[in-house]
């Protein structure tokens, strides 16, 4: 039974990982660009729920609704004002451009919020759980947080089939200069993937300070995992980033069952086992750019 | 050669002010120099070809019209308005759609997404998704496929199609017939009569000079990035075009 609850604190888990995740994968598969600083996104819209629950007291899960469009906001002006400057010079500069934001977000939190561990206030919901049997309980926050991220994908998948946003996030993403060539303007459309890839990410931050602490440098930790959820799932596929989440998380709960000290050592040796029988991913994108 | 030029003379008879004007105008990439100086005009309406070798700079010359290459000199006017501050995505708005070579439809859409796309910044006008589908029957059952499965012909019919779901004034043709089968070129080009009807001005690119000349009311020959002829079709010579084409 100790194992069942693994596997299932390991799917919860997966949620949590897929938020931090499907932002890094939206933005690679829009305008190939890999954003090193995704990680510390995440836990700088941590910090910035943190003050918001100082000024009001609020819940955490209710800063959702000032951090988000925040985010947001700061996605779209930073892929304005500096990243769509780096893409046009090939690979290296929008790498070397998250890096440096990397750094400046850490140290930029470090000097106002010390190194001191933070957590976020989110009431009663922290650590009510539901009673299935005598040795499996299952908590209301890992199951809402998997939840909002099954309605997060769901929400994104819908918007990218469905919607003339969506149509032209995915021509972008095949070809941004003939995109052009139907009125499209590449560098707004790169904006608003940010914006929406920070927008998540901001979720999936304040669901990880609900969780568990942070502090001003946990972002490449996190950024790692989810570089590995999207990997394990296939690049440019919103649910493989889920199913990679999972494939994560319950690697992770698994490793800590046989020993504690194998958690994280058990995800990355899952990851690198798939990298090695399926490089594509569990979920490889269907259509490739064709010949 | 310069003597079969017929440089910046009035576009058509009628003397209609040109809808596209382009004045001297010049490409490069890096140190290569790929148009020097060159002017045309093209009359509403009219359907202008533009015939010439492989690196003759036609494709360039489109791409500077479009705004996807910067003109190095000189300038390019639409509708009587310089374009030179104008980006690419903006000249869509205005009027002007590219069918870039090559196609470039979207791969990981599907036919009726490529389309929806290409009706992004339309401007009102005839073009829909059941008129493009009657002009190009080959894409009225394929709408929920995958461009990227379609066949080189189906896919030019795609691009067509998806540039004029923006209704434009000015279509700008890039080697439609690049690599099809001349059956499939036949039928790309004979879907122009009815883009013409609508009112569109065409102007076409081809290395295909005897589709070009069917095709045009006018025929420029673009020679090492400059025109070296400009004439109707009626009244050049074999001699001529094959002389401003090759340069012998």
């Amino acid at each position: 039974m100790e194992w069942v609850n693994a596997a299932v604190q390991g799917i919860l888990l997966g949620g949590l990982y897929a938020l931090l995740a499907t932002g890094l994968s939206l933005v690679f598969g829009v305008m190939r660009l890999v954003n090193l600083a995704h990680g510390d996104l995440g836990i700088l819209a941590a910090f910035f729920a943190l003050v918001i629950l100082e000024a009001t007291r609020a819940n955490a899960l209710l800063s959702l609704a000032i951090v988000v469009p925040f985010m947001m906001l700061v996605g779209y002006v930073l892929q304005r004002g500096v990243l769509n400057r780096t893409l046009e010079g090939g690979v290296l500069p929008p790498l070397l451009a998250t890096f440096g934001l990397a750094v400046v977000i850490q140290n930029g939190l470090l000097t106002v919020f010390t190194a001191d561990s933070q957590g976020l206030d989110a009431g009663a919901i922290e650590t009510a759980s539901l009673r299935l049997t005598d040795q499996l309980a299952i908590g209301w926050l890992p199951v809402l947080t998997l939840t909002v991220a099954i309605v997060v994908l769901g929400g994104l998948q819908l918007l990218l089939d469905r919607t003339q946003l969506g149509r032209v996030l995915r021509a972008t993403a095949d070809d941004a200069p003939a995109a052009r060539l139907m009125g499209i303007n590449d560098r707004h459309i790169f904006a608003v993937a940010m914006a929406i890839s920070l927008g998540t990410v901001a979720i999936g931050g304040v669901f990880l300070g609900i969780r568990t602490t942070f502090g001003p440098f946990d972002g490449p930790a996190r950024l790692i995992f989810a570089f590995e959820a999207v990997i394990i799932g296939g690049l440019g596929s919103l649910w493989g980033t889920l199913v990679g989440g999972i494939v994560l998380g319950v690697a992770q709960t698994v490793g800590n069952q046989i020993d504690p000290a194998y958690q994280i050592l058990a995800g990355h040796l899952v990851f690198l086992a798939i990298l090695v029988i399926r490089p594509t991913g569990l979920f490889p994108r269907a259509v490739s750019r064709a010949a | 050669m310069s003597g079969l030029a017929e440089r910046a003379g009035p576009a058509v008879a009628t003397g209609a002010a040109p809808i596209l004007a382009v004045d001297r105008v010049s490409s490069f990439y890096g140190d290569f120099q790929a148009l020097f100086d060159v002017s045309l005009e093209v009359a509403e309406g009219e359907t202008l070809a533009i015939v010439g070798a492989n690196g003759a700079g036609k494709s360039t010359l489109l791409k500077v019209i479009a705004g996807l290459v910067p003109a190095g000199g000189g300038e390019v006017r639409f509708d009587g308005a310089s374009l030179a501050r104008v980006a690419a995505h903006e000249r869509v708005r205005r009027g002007i759609s590219l069918v870039p070579e090559g196609r470039r439809v979207f791969p990981s859409l599907s036919v009726d997404e490529n389309l929806r796309v290409g009706a992004y910044r339309a401007r009102p006008g005839r073009w829909t998704i059941a008129a493009v589908r009657e002009l190009f029957p080959v894409l009225a059952d394929r709408g929920r496929r995958s461009a990227a499965v379609l066949s080189g012909g189906e896919q030019q019919a795609l691009a067509i199609g998806r540039a004029l779901m923006a209704n434009p004034r000015l279509l700008l043709l890039d080697e439609v017939s690049l690599g099809l089968d001349p059956i499939v070129v036949k039928q790309l080009y004979a879907a122009l009569p009815q883009i013409r009807a609508a009112g569109t001005t065409i102007l076409l690119v081809e290395q295909n000079i005897d589709q070009a000349l069917t095709a045009a009311d006018r025929v420029s020959c673009l020679l090492e990035g400059r025109i070296s002829l400009t004439g109707r079709p009626a009244d050049l010579t074999r001699e001529q075009i094959t002389a401003a084409y090759f340069g012998v």
